[in-house]
């Protein structure tokens, strides 16, 4: 509790994001109604004691469809930043160690970085059909580059360093030089750079199911409550608000948590912040 | 400084081929037939084939790299599937709009961004920092069609004042053509206010831990002369560089602001192009973006080489 309150921000931003997380996994037992079932008897009905966020076009609960969005931001939240961390760290530990792949993955790097993430995202999904693993690929591909940049900056400036090369001059075999020598010097910067990736990945992920692109309309998530709702402002903002006001939370509270545990990791930087 | 410029122009050349590359690929490597994506779900084998042939779809992959890559650097972005008009024609019509919310956001962003950082970082530790940042992260972390979808909802409800749907061209009066840029503006510049907020103070912070800086305090300068003529043009060159990369998270934006607000730009051109599945459109909006990305940070960096004679590769 002391190591909590020594760190407000990772306690703020970890205890919002666990209990938005425990409220779209228990999803389907605390849900009060049915998350895709129409009810057209009910449609557009303002806030009230049955519905707390009200209805949709359809009839639907807007909290239901909130409590189950969180799960498709969760996921690709999740996903994206391990997936893209991992390849990132893979790019970047080879670009940076050596020297003849430095200069053609970075060129492919910049090339990628020149790409508004956004519209590579819509161009990808575009051509496949929508579904999680293809918003999850297209959301990755665009924030490699970042990992990227970072990974090889870490490594250019450590394999220079004494104790690379002298693991480098007693014979240590190169899986093992970037593995137990290089990358352990690194975490600090990827989990953070992690967390902020994944802060972005939930947003885009609302961005390309507002756009309609995104996950398809029978799995409710934010975006796409949104993009339903979007018709509707003028009559039934509560459509736009609640699952809107969900997602930013959801947002605020990675991000919130990633300067906590940059602040933690590395109190150089957390002085300056 | 010739040779300078010279080696920068030339570095961008690898990067837009990277580009082409990319955008080209996407098509070709996707699963599936690119003809049978492009011609759509209800197409006959025979609508298929016809275009095969008329994006020389049929031709071996290399030789349509060429093709295409040529008819680029002669300026032409091909041909839209849906309405037969170039794309490039397509695109400059809906250019306008674009540019102008581009701008409008950027200077709305910057305008607050730098004053707001400049002031936390010279209160850092105090209440006022605490407030700017905290805010600075709330901002950062808001959804655009939230703070765009309440702002309209506002707008049209009790506040009459501005309109909150729709685009007036620039050739119809000045006068509205700002005030339909206002809303859009506010949403989507609020996040990069915040980006660019939180990057002027950590980088303030840095320069005023510099020598040159207590120097100044030294010899008695004023708080103001020291924090504005000394702090603030040394940190000049990373803030504005910030601003030059941001450009690509600013263009992303603009898709969704433009969607929020029905606003008739190449965002909007773009999401059509994707339910009408033509493709030629949607890779001409992405290679003039990266285009415009590329040769902002050019102007910028080639403008510190100006300013900055310590700047050389």
């Amino acid at each position: 509790m002391t190591a909590l309150r020594r760190h407000p921000r990772i306690a703020f931003g970890g205890t919002l994001l666990v209990a938005l997380t425990l409220l779209s996994l228990l999803a389907p037992w605390i849900a009060p109604y049915d998350p895709v079932v129409l009810d057209v008897a009910h449609r557009l009905r303002p806030p009230n004691a049955q519905h707390w966020f009200g209805t949709d076009a359809y009839g639907r609960d807007i909290l239901t469809r909130t409590l189950y969005g969180g799960r498709v931001s969760l996921l690709i939240g999740l996903t994206v930043a391990i997936l893209s961390t991992v390849l990132g760290t893979a790019i970047g530990l080879v670009a940076g160690y050596f020297r003849w792949m430095d200069s053609l993955v970075m060129r492919i790097m910049d090339g990628l970085m020149a790409i508004p993430g956004i519209l590579l995202a819509v161009a990808m999904l575009s051509l496949m059909r929508a579904s999680v693993q293809t918003v999850v690929i297209a959301i990755t591909v665009p924030e490699v580059p970042r990992v990227v940049r970072l990974v090889r900056a870490v490594v250019l400036s450590l394999r220079e360093q004494t104790f690379v090369q002298g693991a480098i001059a007693s014979g240590s075999r190169l899986p093992r030089i970037l593995l137990r020598h290089i990358l352990p010097n690194a975490t600090t910067p990827i989990i953070v750079q992690a967390t902020y990736i994944a802060a972005s990945a939930v947003l885009i992920e609302a961005y390309l199911g507002f756009l309609g692109v995104g996950t398809p309309p029978e799995i409710p998530s934010w975006g796409n409550i949104i993009a339903d709702g979007r018709n509707f402002i003028m009559l039934a903002i509560w459509n736009v608000l609640f699952p809107g006001m969900f997602l930013g939370i959801m947002v605020l509270s990675i991000n919130v948590l990633g300067d906590g545990v940059r602040d933690l990791l590395d109190p150089r930087i957390a002085r300056r912040m | 400084m010739l040779g300078f410029i010279a080696r920068r122009v030339l570095a961008t050349i690898p990067v837009m081929l990277v580009v082409a590359v990319v955008v080209f690929l996407l098509l070709h490597l996707s699963p599936g037939d690119p003809a049978a994506i492009i011609a759509g779900d209800n197409a006959t084998d025979a609508d298929i084939e016809r275009v095969r042939a008329s994006l020389g779809l049929d031709r071996p992959l290399v030789v349509q790299f060429v093709l295409w890559l040529s008819g680029l650097l002669h300026g032409d972005l091909g041909v839209s599937v849906f309405n037969k008009v170039p794309v490039w024609t397509l695109i400059a019509q809906r250019l306008e709009p674009t540019v102008a919310i581009t701008i409008a956001t950027m200077l709305f962003a910057v305008s607050l961004a730098v004053p707001l950082g400049v002031i936390a970082a010279w209160k850092a530790g105090t209440w006022i920092d605490h407030a700017i940042m905290g805010l600075a992260v709330i901002a950062f972390s808001a959804p655009v069609f939230l703070i765009g979808y309440a702002l309209v909802y506002e707008f049209a409800r009790q506040w009459r004042v501005l309109p909150v749907q729709g685009y007036t061209a620039l050739a119809q009066g000045i006068g509205p053509f700002l005030l339909h840029l206002v809303l859009p503006a506010l949403s989507l510049g609020l996040i990069f206010m915040a980006l660019l907020a939180r990057m002027t103070r950590s980088t303030m912070l840095d320069v005023l831990g510099e020598d040159y800086i207590r120097t100044a305090r030294a010899k008695g300068l004023a708080p103001r002369t020291v924090l504005l003529r000394h702090a603030l043009k040394n940190a000049s060159v990373p803030i504005v560089t910030t601003i030059g990369l941001g450009v690509a998270l600013l263009i992303g934006g603009v898709v969704v602001t433009e969607s929020v607000f029905a606003i008739p730009g190449v965002g909007r051109l773009t999401i059509e192009a994707v339910t009408q599945r033509d493709y030629p459109v949607i890779q001409g909006v992405i290679l003039v973006a990266s285009f415009a990305y590329v040769l902002i940070n050019l102007a910028i960096d080639l403008a510190y080489a100006f300013l900055d004679p310590r700047i050389r590769y």
